[in-house]
């Protein structure tokens, strides 16, 4: 669906953080054994794989709108529809209201029903990140349960349906915040057999051996932060600098209409939910 | 039916080569909706157009700007862009091997299965291999313009090669400030211990299904024949009483159902 747009479009923010209120993501409860949690759900991802602005000949940033293809009429969010496709261009509209009342009461808590050692889940289920942070008043369980995890080395998993879709989680703790990873279900996974890998040959034990002696002489004990850097991004940031500084191809807007793509920071966001529980607390 | 390579490269190891194919691990299963025209339930077309005037400017217009502040861009023409680009390049260069755990699962983006190209007895020996010595490799390569890290393990008899974030794309919990509150006292401490362990067991991802995904496509089908399913409202929460309370409930209540099972 598009986002609102109406309400987008009243609010200004500007890059450097500070930005309109802090909001969480999500704010639900968190579940082990019959002990509720209250929580809120910040993203603990960011992109910045498209930095980039599409704008007008004269330098006027665009929106994405959104044309009848009959009528060629622009349409607002209250003209569209979600459509499932059941034949070629046959739809079965579905409403917000049906998606939410489709997912039972339990099933938007995170109900952690299995605690697990996260070593024991493969990296290949893990999906996007997030952080918890405690919400009306539920400080002391929350502490409660991070504490416990860490001291069991454990991560609780649990299912819950957010905004329309089921997601399966990892919460675990993080210097005393909880994170929460999404994870894939074990059907949106293929296995080796289905995408027909040949299976395994015989192989020799001087070939293995090679191997592992070239992976000795490679190991390292952890990920430096350096292997992670984005140098895509740094190549872009150095020519933008450099066209800057030389005033080549740079154009103002008055009043920029922004209504995609703004900034969040969401560090600042999380810093501020969490101050302002401290205060409460 | 046999999935599709998606690429094709060579991981490099010193001056050791094995060919690979690449081929996505991941299946999308989400329920795909589009957005339609309510009125004549067709789909909508999107354009990009100038918010003011509400004139759409065709795709071969438009420029791309970098926002250095508030409503100044810097334009980067096509040109400019593709001279960015990182040379193309077959290479899966593997850098160094790292035990497991040492890359924070919120660094994991997209996994891939690697299946050999040729080579059979490199690519299951290097297989045995990270499997018998417990490492996963870091990998660099170009793949589609693009520059990837990547972790490289074994899965089974299989190698798998999962894409990771940059650095500035994960948030860091380090950070942030620990949240406030009264540290938990022993008594609730302890119960909470009984209380996991009672959950405690293997991670089986069989065991978790998404059940809301089968509930919609259910609902989707029953209208699609012209039943209107009727739905429940949703109901308001419940409420709790004191923690130690909670906690020695559903150690009870757990124990009752182990028991019973």
């Amino acid at each position: 669906m598009p986002k609102k747009r109406s309400s987008k479009r009243k609010q200004s923010s500007d890059n450097n953080g500070n930005a309109r209120a802090a909001r969480p993501f999500w704010s639900g409860t968190l579940t082990f054994g019959l002990v509720s949690v209250p929580v809120d759900l910040y993203p603990g991802n960011r992109t910045n794989r498209a930095p980039l602005r599409m704008l007008s000949p004269d330098g006027e940033p665009l929106s994405r709108r959104y044309f009848s293809q009959k009528s060629g009429k622009e349409l607002d969010d209250e003209d569209m529809v979600r459509g499932y496709e059941i034949d070629k261009d046959r739809y079965v509209v579905v409403t917000d209201e049906e998606l939410e009342r489709l997912a039972p009461e339990q099933s938007r808590d995170i109900d952690l029903r299995r605690f697990v050692p996260l070593e024991e889940i493969s990296p290949l289920y893990f999906d996007r990140s997030y952080f918890l942070a405690p919400s009306e008043g539920s400080e002391k369980a929350y502490k409660l349960l991070a504490e416990t995890m860490k001291k069991e080395d454990l991560a609780g998993v649990a299912t819950f349906v957010m905004r329309g879709k089921e997601y399966l989680v990892a919460i675990f703790p993080e210097n005393g915040i909880l994170r929460a990873e999404t994870m894939r279900f074990a059907d949106e996974i293929r296995s080796p057999k289905e995408i027909d890998l040949p299976e395994k040959k015989k192989v020799t034990a001087a070939t293995v051996k090679k191997f592992e002696k070239l992976i000795e002489q490679h190991s390292a004990r952890q990920l430096s932060m350096k292997e992670l850097k984005d140098e895509q991004m740094e190549k872009l940031l150095k020519l933008v600098a450099k066209k800057r500084r030389q005033h080549k191809d740079i154009v103002e807007v008055e009043e920029p209409k922004r209504e995609e793509g703004k900034v969040i920071d969401l560090m600042a966001a999380l810093k501020k939910s969490l101050a302002s529980k401290r205060k409460a607390a | 039916m046999a999935v599709r390579a998606i690429w094709k490269g060579e991981l490099k190891l010193n001056s050791t080569k094995v060919p690979v194919k690449m081929y996505s691990a991941v299946k999308d299963q989400t329920v795909r909706f589009h957005i339609l025209d309510e009125k004549s339930k067709t789909r909508v077309k999107q354009h990009m157009v100038e918010p003011d005037k509400g004139k759409e400017v065709p795709n071969e217009e438009i420029q791309k700007g970098f926002e250095v502040e508030t409503g100044t861009f810097v334009i980067l023409d096509d040109e400019e862009l593709e001279e960015l680009e990182p040379e193309a390049s077959r290479e899966i260069e593997i850098t160094q091997f790292l035990p497991p755990k040492a890359i924070p699962p919120a660094y994991y983006d997209r996994p891939y299965y690697l299946g050999p190209d040729g080579d059979q007895a490199a690519y299951f020996a290097l297989a045995e291999a990270l499997k018998n010595k417990e490492r996963e490799g870091v990998a660099r390569w170009v793949m589609r313009k693009q520059p990837y890290v990547g972790a490289l393990h074994a899965d089974g008899d299989y190698l798998m090669l999962d894409t990771l974030r940059h650095a500035e794309e994960v948030l860091s919990a380090k950070d942030l400030p620990r949240p406030a509150g009264r540290a938990p006292d022993k008594k609730e401490l302890s119960m909470a211990k009984q209380l996991v362990e009672l959950l405690k067991g293997e991670f089986d991802p069989k065991e978790f299904k998404d059940e809301y995904r089968e509930r919609v496509m259910e609902f989707v089908e029953k209208k699609a024949k012209g039943h209107k399913p009727r739905l429940h409202l949703v109901k308001s929460k419940k409420k709790t009483t004191t923690l130690d309370k909670v906690l020695s409930k559903s150690i009870e209540h757990l124990k009752k159902q182990k028991k019973a099972a």
